[in-house]
């Protein structure tokens, strides 16, 4: 394999809180030397040199929550068109859920997915296998099997685990496994046939609500079982400021708690429901500004640990059915970055440092991955973003098979531009 | 003749929407607009008894997804007042059933060189996707408990017929708001024509959000009764509720029904009004429902006069 001389780039790698300009230099697939001198570089004649002049070289992103479609969902999404997106996105690692036909509970379906993450050889594919048997809530699933297999967290995706025996039951049994829980909290009572989050925009609009309780209940449910158990537990998607305020509290007694938000909840609001269009139909609901302004300050205060995108592909005949018809959820792989940029970034609530921890070692750490970081020795997985890059959303060129996005015709900032997985370049943009 | 009418149509050219999806975003000149041509059409028929021949050669499609007898019945028959054909087209239940999308639907009704499309549906903003996705009108018919400009535009009607103003003026719609569309069109219109609009019923049904948006919220009928020109009776919308928001049947009219004794309070002049169909016993007693301040069998008229203006002028700016 031949080697990468990448030079002149912002080096910003969190996990070492490095953050300058430094030439790098990758060897047999892994981070090989810094401030190395661009002609030690290309006196071994196979090293390809990368100009990262002006960009910013990051530990490749990692993406905690992505849904693939696949098996069952190949309409949507498959892995070779997710993974494909997800490189795109500057993403050199997913974890991929587990709500797919057959759902990943299984020793069969981890590998199913693991083999043809390895035929499309685009980025790392991490499953996330079920709690429970078939998702159904009842019955534990075959975690250590599933463990085995590859599976580094446990779901049950999309679906809360409601029964809070069995929510106990698996947190103590994972100890064994010291494998995180990711938990979807939502009280399903409480958000009912809900489309929309419930406020002044959902009264208006007659649509139905899923008021910020039917998080914040499960959010405090969930604490409770892991202080008791001392499991270790993700909340997915936080999205409410009541739940922020929870996980905040539940920190600073030592819970074992970590915490995500998809770019989608620090962007947008309930008024982009004004438009009716179903691609801004996403579970938890789009809330309200001052949710929004608490997910921002727990980005800033670290209360959410992980930016993560959940991608969630839905083909387009199924988003044009009428809202209450039309499935929950958008796409994300290629904007996440973008957003973070735009909306974080940008207007000056997170520095580089502390933004892209939230997208590579947070993230590795919350999955136990050896990932996220570009220390000497690491994986050769490198991300090279052109921050200033503007360019418009338009789903029909993205790599997703899906069009679901509600940022169709926005302009946004920076864009991966070189991705480099163990090694190998992967994608480049323009190429 | 057509000359000579549209002549006597004054304000009509100041029309400028090709749909009527709701009241929310019109403003007040527009929703006066509509009032006047339909106060005008009104006039011209004879009371909405006669033919004129405004939209003749012209196909209006009634696009019913949802049940109803009334809103289509007045539909039709403003269509064919004006001389234009009609065409039904109903069907319970989504279009996925049949494995078709809904705009797909709507596309192939279109294709039939249809001019004006009436819709409804019980999904909110199917008409906006609607209007989105095809180039003929697209009047709302009523999406679920969003919007139902028509309705909201015939009570509108009806009071500035019997009270020569809206400005001023303090209407009460009392009983389930959450659900109903009708609730919805009448507090824009009433409130952009300068009514003081109050919102009456259980605290399970009628949310304190409204007041954000200046509006009265009252949980007390006999409160505000004395102080009310209007009461717009909402029929309690038992087939949307998913649970029960109130104890029983008989609680709700011990607390909000209209009743004789309810109306020796009212002032002297009130009007009584119902969107219909009524729950008599429920909503409001028979003695005050065919008593002298009801005005419920206006409305019914007024729906065709409204419901012709809003075929016509819809149908003049996509012409």
């Amino acid at each position: 394999m031949s080697g990468i001389l990448i030079t002149n780039g912002r080096v910003v790698d969190p996990s070492q809180s490095m953050d300058r300009v430094t030439n790098i230099l990758i060897e047999e697939g892994k981070v090989a030397a810094y401030d190395v001198a661009i002609d030690a570089g290309s006196t071994n004649g196979s090293t390809i040199t990368l100009d990262a002049s002006g960009k910013i070289v990051a530990p490749g992103l990692i993406d905690m929550h992505a849904h693939l479609g696949e098996p069952g969902g190949e309409e949507d999404e498959t892995i070779e068109s997710g993974t494909k997106a997800a490189l795109s996105g500057g993403f050199t690692s997913i974890a991929c859920a587990p709500n797919t036909n057959p759902p990943i509970d299984t020793q069969g379906t981890v590998q199913f997915v693991k083999q043809q993450a390895a035929d499309a050889d685009n980025c790392n594919v991490y499953p996330i296998a079920c709690v429970s048997k078939n998702r159904s809530g009842e019955e534990l699933a075959e975690m250590g099997t599933l463990v085995d297999a590859g599976a580094v967290a446990f779901s049950d995706a999309c679906s809360p685990v409601s029964n809070p025996e069995l929510m106990r039951r698996a947190l103590e049994y994972l100890l064994m496994f010291d494998k995180p829980l990711l938990s979807h909290p939502e009280v399903r009572e409480l958000s009912g046939d809900g489309v929309m989050h419930e406020g002044l925009v959902s009264t208006v609009l007659a649509l139905p609500g899923m008021p910020a309780d039917a998080e914040a209940v499960m959010t405090s449910r969930d604490i409770s079982l892991a202080e008791s158990t001392g499991g270790r537990i993700h909340m997915m998607h936080i999205s409410a400021a009541g739940s922020i305020d929870l996980i905040r509290r539940a920190k600073s007694r030592g819970v074992r708690i970590t915490a995500e938000v998809s770019p989608q909840h620090f962007s947008l609001t309930d008024e982009s429901l004004r438009s009716f269009d179903s691609n801004c139909k996403i579970n938890p609901p789009l809330r309200g500004q001052q949710h929004v302004d608490a997910c921002i300050a727990a980005l800033k205060d670290g209360t959410l640990d992980v930016i993560a995108s959940d991608h969630q592909p839905q083909a387009v005949e199924k988003k044009m059915q009428e809202l209450d018809q039309a499935p929950f959820g958008v796409i994300a792989l290629e904007t996440t970055l973008a957003l973070v940029i735009t909306k974080l970034i940008r207007p000056g609530h997170l520095d580089w440092l502390s933004a892209l921890e939230k997208l590579t070692i947070r993230p590795a750490r919350v999955l136990g991955i050896p990932k996220g970081t570009l220390q000497i020795g690491a994986d050769a997985d490198v991300t090279i973003i052109d921050p200033d890059e503007t360019w418009t959303v338009d789903p029909e060129h993205f790599f997703s098979k899906s069009e679901n996005t509600p940022y169709r015709g926005e302009t946004l900032y920076g864009r991966a531009s070189t991705v480099i997985v163990s090694g190998a370049v992967k994608f480049e943009r323009n190429a | 003749m057509n000359t000579d009418v549209m002549e006597k149509l004054a304000g009509t050219d100041r029309w400028t929407q090709p749909d009527l999806l709701g009241l929310e975003h019109l403003s007040a000149e527009e929703i006066t607009i509509i009032l006047d041509t339909a106060q005008q059409l009104k006039e011209m028929t004879n009371g909405c008894a006669e033919k004129l021949d405004l939209l003749r050669g012209c196909t209006v499609a009634n696009l019913f997804f949802e049940n109803s007898t009334r809103t289509r019945t007045s539909f039709s028959l403003a269509a064919r007042r004006l001389g234009a054909d009609v065409i039904d087209f109903s069907s319970s239940g989504s279009s996925l059933s049949k494995g078709e999308t809904f705009i797909d639907t709507a596309k192939n009704i279109e294709a039939m060189n249809v001019d004006s499309v009436v819709v409804r549906h019980r999904t909110p903003g199917t008409p906006h996707l609607l209007a989105k996705n095809i180039r003929c009108s697209v009047i709302n018919a009523g999406d679920g408990a969003h919007e139902h400009p028509t309705q909201g535009l015939l009570d509108i009607m009806t009071i500035r017929e019997h009270r020569k103003k809206i400005a001023g003026l303090t209407v009460a719609l009392i009983g389930d708001i959450s659900h109903s569309r009708t609730a919805r069109s009448n507090i824009w219109g009433l409130k952009k024509l300068g009514a003081h609009v109050i919102v009456c019923g259980p605290s399970t049904l009628v949310s304190r959000r409204w007041e954000e948006l200046g509006v009265e919220v009252a949980y007390s009928l006999d409160s505000i009764l004395p102080r009310c020109d209007v009461l717009n009776l909402l029929r309690i919308q038992f087939e949307r509720q998913i649970t029960r928001p109130f104890p029983s049947v008989r609680e709700y009219a011990l607390l909000y029904a209209m009743t004789g004794e309810r109306m020796a309070r009212a002032k002297d002049d009130i009007l009584i009004m119902a969107p219909g169909p009524i729950n008599r016993g429920t909503e409001v007693t028979p003695e005050v429902a065919d008593g002298p301040h009801s005005v419920i069998l206006h409305q019914v008229t007024n729906g065709l006069a409204v419901r012709m203006a809003v075929l016509y002028l819809t149908h003049e700016v996509n012409r």
